[in-house]
């Protein structure tokens, strides 16, 4: 469980996250939603002590982390930030080696090549296992710095923006990932995520911030409704059942007219 | 390249360093002048090793530190600031002042101003600027020309004949080191260089960048300041030692970035020191044999390095 309490960002004058107190309960999804500018990355930055807050305070079980030793958090909980550019010559193993610093700091035991293995075969990367980094495709890519993050084996898991610049095919493939990490390893995942048909697809609940405040917190079901949504967003939006997934359509105001409706309709019934 | 073949390079580079060290004790040795030669060439080489393992070090942490392969401490203007604090001692203490004669206070006095004036940069500037390495860079150049115009500008105030014995301070030099020193300077380079070798691991984290650092534990702030601070004085001793001579550091790590091709501390870091120890001997000795110490030292590296970093770049460009 991880609370956060009243936590507060300034930069400059301005409160780029306001007050936000959330609770992240225990083996399940958990995304961050938001229009541009919501403090999203920042609230996710402050919680993973990336990024220190001016007031408030975070507890992973209880315990302020930043109270605790960095190395012994980084067995709790890991993060990845969504820009991963790296100049280095480094291989997706020695990547995904990396992760296991926390428990070897860089003296490789049989333990962790275990886990490396492991990790490697679970994200599909074994063709690509002495590639460099910069050779791959960003799905690719992505996959490997989740390994490094999965290799870290931590309870909790903090990823900003996984989906950035994947297309459909890799989105879903990372989604199903992170499914099975909690399904399979009981892990807990809180992603920042744009795209709220994802959000509503995968995960099990909800944050929704705006202008720096909590808009509204739930589960899924309790955010993903119409307006809540128009609200949040400040734009017309519509949410269609398709596949027994609730599926937000809101592309231009054509989509609200009665035609389209009933041509979505049509798809549904054929489902 | 594997593991094995880096090893392997390792062991041949530390065989042609003690080669070279080898040769250059031996060369065209009189056995009238026996007792003058030997002692004078042991000197040398024990300065050349020092500054090239401080050279080499620091210059890879820094690049580390900064996530940037084109910078060198001595961006931070210190060589400019070294200059800045020999002229000032001759312009305000006149070139008979034991500041200046006498190696030994020099030595000391140039250390310490350099390192408070390193560690007050570094660990101000990085907080102030935010680990912004362009900003930093751009102070960087301020403060060196700042300090270098300064130097220059007092320069022309004093008598030429001053000047003159400003000017053997100007260019790196192993001709005229004093024995104390070097014990001293190995000694603490030996300290630091225990505390770097303890912990590569840490250092490899580090060239992931600061939030990948954060993540994986390593209590980024702290480590920082550690290394700066390590810097800071490795940078000072080997400019207090033998003068300006920081440009080898951005050839000799690049050289062992396209040998080694990793990103690993413990082959860089090792790689780097030996290809520094190696250019600087090959250098000292085609000062003091070929030319017979009629050139500086600098000029040969600087020459060498300039047409290497020549045909890399022609290289890069033909991919």
């Amino acid at each position: 469980m991880i609370n956060v309490k009243g936590i507060t960002k300034y930069f400059g004058k301005k409160p780029v996250v306001d007050d936000v107190s959330i609770s992240i309960g225990k083996g399940r999804i958990t995304s961050i939603i938001g229009p541009n500018g919501a403090g999203k990355s920042t609230v996710l930055s402050m919680v993973t002590r990336l990024l220190s807050n001016d007031s408030g305070e975070v507890l992973v079980e209880g315990e302020n982390i930043l109270t605790q030793p960095s190395d012994a958090l980084a067995k709790k909980i890991s993060i990845l930030k969504q820009s991963n550019h790296l100049q280095l010559k480094i291989t997706v193993r020695q990547l995904i080696a990396f992760g296991r610093y926390p428990y070897s700091k860089g003296r490789l035991t049989e333990e962790d090549e275990r886990v490396i293995d492991e990790t490697i075969q679970y994200m599909e990367l074994e063709e690509y296992e002495h590639s460099y980094i910069n050779e791959l495709s960003g799905g690719q890519r992505q996959r490997a710095y989740i390994g490094m993050t999965i290799a870290q084996d931590t309870e909790y898991i903090f990823l900003d923006e996984p989906l950035n610049n994947l297309d459909m095919k890799h989105s879903v493939q990372i989604m199903q990932i992170l499914r099975r990490l909690v399904r399979e390893r009981d892990k807990t995942i809180i992603i920042v995520i744009h795209d709220i048909n994802f959000a509503s697809c995968y995960s099990d609940d909800i944050v929704a911030l705006k202008h720096g405040k909590v808009a509204i917190s739930g589960t899924k079901d309790q955010v993903i409704k119409k307006e809540v949504l128009e609200e949040i967003y400040e734009m017309d939006m519509n949410i269609e059942v398709i596949g027994g997934q609730q599926i937000c359509v809101y592309f231009d105001e054509k989509c609200t007219t009665a035609n389209e409706l009933s041509a979505l309709q049509k798809v549904k019934v054929a489902q | 390249m594997t593991d094995k073949r880096r090893n392997r390079l390792l062991i041949i580079l530390t065989v042609a360093a003690i080669g070279l060290i080898a040769f250059y004790m031996l060369y065209q040795l009189n056995p009238d002048i026996l007792f003058y030669q030997l002692p004078s060439r042991t000197k040398r080489v024990v300065a050349i090793v020092i500054v090239a393992v401080a050279i080499a070090v620091s210059t890879v942490i820094f690049q580390t530190i900064v996530n940037n392969r084109i910078l060198t401490p001595s961006i931070m203007g210190l060589d400019s600031v070294y200059m800045f604090i020999q002229t000032s001692i001759i312009f305000f203490a006149g070139a008979t002042s034991t500041l200046l004669l006498d190696n030994r206070i020099n030595y000391f006095v140039s250390v310490i101003l350099l390192v408070i004036f390193t560690v007050l940069v570094f660990k101000y500037l990085f907080k102030f600027t935010g680990n912004n390495v362009f900003l930093l860079l751009l102070i960087g150049i301020i403060l060196g020309t700042f300090f270098g115009n300064l130097a220059s500008f007092m320069q022309l105030l004093i008598d030429p004949q001053d000047f003159m014995v400003l000017q053997s301070r100007m260019f790196g030099s192993f001709s005229s080191v004093n024995e104390q020193l070097l014990l001293f300077t190995s000694i603490i380079i030996i300290i630091l260089l225990i505390i770097v070798f303890k912990d590569f691991g840490s250092l490899d984290v580090l060239a992931l960048g600061r939030e990948h650092a954060v993540n994986l534990g390593v209590n980024y702030d702290r480590k920082v300041s550690q290394l700066l601070i390590i810097i800071a004085i490795l940078v000072s001793i080997s400019t207090a030692l033998v003068g300006p001579i920081m440009f080898l550091g951005l050839l000799v790590v690049n050289i062992a970035h396209e040998i080694f091709e990793t990103f690993r501390h413990r082959y860089m870091i090792i790689g780097t020191m030996l290809f520094s120890t190696i250019a600087l001997l090959l250098g000292q000795m085609v000062v003091q044999f070929v030319f017979n110490n009629n050139i500086e030292l600098s000029i040969i590296i600087n020459l060498v390095g300039g047409l290497y970093f020549i045909y890399l770049v022609l290289k890069r460009s033909q991919k």
